[in-house]
């Protein structure tokens, strides 16, 4: 082996991606993405579903190969030092990988030794992890007897045994009810705290916002638009201004009022009988309840939101991020398919489809 | 840059890690195979097609074909016990690409896949939890059929003998089995095709009756079929007789299917998603 398979990774950067291609018969499910990710830091890929993101985690954690490009993580090269690379990375997918008939500390304990722990060492990781992920008390119980919640966080437990370098959590709470996303992004934030790398995916522009230090949209694999978090929002247009009026039927009559005032962008949603408007700053908050206020408009209830990802995707391309009619066949006729996760790239999904067309690693 | 995150558990040992040891390979394959053996002990259920195929297999034969096939129960008994270690044997080998096919929908296979272990290891303790699973069922197999009457005329090491040559067969059967259940989409495909193997198998060998009255074609195909000198081998080390014949058979069809379907399954494990 060369002296290039112990390198650190460069420029403090811990992965990195150059132009990676993957592409399934028709579908390119990555169509030459690029990306980097600083150490110590948290890049949130957002997407809408099929958009590649789990088809990049996966190439990102060899367990498919790309079709072109380079990516290294933690200094290795995806391609060829995929067994270096797996000792410094850990995967958290969509589907919580824990073995089911297991209980919690088994399959803790299964995962230290599978990474080389001495038995005692793998029993205390276990026992720790389980104490911190407030597990200790399932700890005995078979995984299947967990709720939602506690599987997940069995599964950030288990890919944190190996104190990798790089974590990939794939869209971590996606399904989880707001409550148990909370618990999740705590742990998240305690990884982050301890130093870890984080490549998160989400659907979730509040997610992204709650977690990563830098986002990166991508949508039919390809990056659209990447950057701080700060700066994304910038430009599509930070919060909205979600107004209800006392009477539904005035509001025509406050938008042409606001209009009037000078404040751009509003617009009614009769359907849902509420008022909104892209607020950039403090002061067009105050504008906007200002001229209601003097008008005379009896104001229901006001709540102010962050864009949601199809604002973000109407803001950044133009058009919804959901998928258009053809593709969503196209997901739809895969063997496998459940309403639930109609994900393109969903790893569970994609078995058969992929299969074939994935070059072996001669690992 | 992984100060914080490496506690008092350095990650071992760095110097050459794209490197498994023989000794690693050998932890990796016990941890998995005490998953797998946890895991049976988690569904003792799993466990009821190898404790009671045998079982009803012998019931049946014997008590429905025994009179007409030889005449005696009791005949026929010594004819046919040999014969179900091997039918045994293919049928739990048969089963287990489903239960593979059934793992990759799971998630887990993910999580293997990207941990830094030999990608046979998570096979070999398959192999490994699976073997364990058929000595079980043969030596309730062999203590039925014995309180039904099953005499051993020859000693107890040709018995020993008789398992062992079984379960090397299984073995081979159990790397068919998985390259199968990793090989078709669904669970229910690799059933259907695993009965497509081992009906003909089974039924076109010397392992129920002998061949002397089939067709010449079947002789022909019973010959040549491994599970027939699988039986013959046993019959002859229970009741005594010819051996080296239908050993040596066994032992190179055994290595044959095992040399071609173990590398394929491997590949097929790497490259499956």
């Amino acid at each position: 082996m060369t002296s290039t398979d112990t390198a650190p990774a460069s420029k403090g950067l811990a992965v990195e991606v150059h132009g990676i291609v993957k592409h399934y018969g028709a579908t390119k499910a990555l169509d030459g993405v690029d990306l980097q990710v600083r150490q110590g830091t948290v890049l949130g890929v957002l997407g809408p579903n099929g958009a590649g993101k789990t088809t990049l985690v996966r190439v990102l954690s060899t367990l498919i190969k790309p079709d072109a490009g380079s990516a290294t993580v933690a200094g290795y090269d995806v391609l060829r030092q995929p067994k270096q690379l797996r000792r410094a990375i850990g995967l958290t997918g969509q589907y919580a990988s824990v073995d089911e008939l297991l209980s919690g500390y088994e399959n803790l304990y299964l995962i230290g030794r599978l990474l080389d722990l001495p038995r005692k060492q793998a029993k205390a990781r276990a026992t720790e992890l389980l104490e911190r992920f407030s597990l200790t008390e399932a700890a005995g119980r078979p995984a299947r007897t967990y709720s939602g919640g506690m599987r997940r966080r069995l599964d950030l437990a288990a890919s944190m045994i190996g104190r990798p370098r790089v974590l990939y959590l794939d869209e971590p709470t996606t399904g989880l009810d707001p409550r148990t996303r909370n618990e999740v992004w705590h742990e998240v934030q305690g990884m982050v705290a301890d130093g870890a790398t984080v490549l998160l995916t989400t659907q979730y522009m509040e997610e992204a916002e709650q977690l990563a230090d830098e986002l990166t949209v991508i949508d039919r694999g390809r990056v659209i638009a990447s950057g701080g978090i700060a700066q994304l929002k910038a430009k599509v247009g930070g919060q909205t201004l979600q107004v209800r009026p006392g009477r539904a039927d005035q509001l025509p009559e406050m938008v042409r009022c606001l209009t009037e005032a000078g404040v751009p962008g509003a617009a009614a949603d009769p359907s849902e009988g509420l008022l909104s408007v892209p607020v950039t700053g403090e002061e067009q908050l105050t504008a906007v309840v200002g001229v209601l206020g003097t008008r005379g408009f009896a104001i229901a209830s006001i709540d102010t939101r962050l864009p949601s990802l199809d604002e973000v995707f109407l803001a950044i391309t133009g058009r919804r991020s959901t998928p258009d009619p053809a593709d969503r066949a196209v997901a739809e006729s895969r063997p496998g398919h459940g309403s639930q996760d109609e994900d393109q790239d969903g790893h569970r999904n994609k078995n058969q489809a992929e299969s074939k067309n994935e070059k072996e690693y001669a690992a | 840059m992984s100060a914080a995150v490496a506690g008092p558990l350095a990650a071992p040992a760095a110097r050459d890690e794209a490197r498994i040891s023989p000794a690693a390979h050998l932890r990796h394959i016990g941890a998995l195979t005490r998953r797998n053996l946890m895991r049976i002990k988690a569904d003792p259920e799993s466990m009821f097609d190898a404790l009671l195929m045998p079982i009803i297999f012998t019931v049946l034969f014997v008590y429905v074909f025994g009179g007409a096939l030889s005449g005696s129960q009791h005949g026929y008994i010594q004819y046919l016990v040999p014969g179900l270690l091997g039918q045994t044997g293919i049928n739990l080998a048969m089963a287990v690409g489903t239960g593979l096919n059934t793992d990759f929908s799971s998630g887990v296979m993910d999580r293997f896949r990207t941990l830094p272990i030999g990608r046979a290891s998570v096979l070999i303790a398959k192999l490994v939890a699976e073997t364990c699973r058929g000595l079980v069922s043969f030596v309730i197999l062999i203590g039925f059929a014995m309180l039904l009457g099953l005499e051993v005329k020859t000693g107890p090491l040709e018995v020993v003998a008789a398992v062992a040559l079984s379960l090397v067969f299984g073995s081979s059967m159990v790397w068919v089995s998985m390259l199968l259940g990793m090989s078709l989409r669904s669970a229910q495909a690799v059933q259907g095709v695993a009965m497509l193997v081992i009906m003909p198998l089974q039924f076109g060998s010397s392992t129920f009756a002998s061949p002397s009255t089939m067709p010449g074609w079947l002789q022909a195909f019973t010959k040549v079929n491994p599970l027939s000198a699988l039986a013959d081998a046993c019959r002859s080390l229970f009741n005594g007789g010819p051996l080296a014949h239908p050993v040596l058979m066994v032992l190179a069809w055994s290595i044959g299917i095992t040399v071609v379907t173990a590398p394929l399954a491997v590949a097929r494990f790497r490259k499956r998603t």
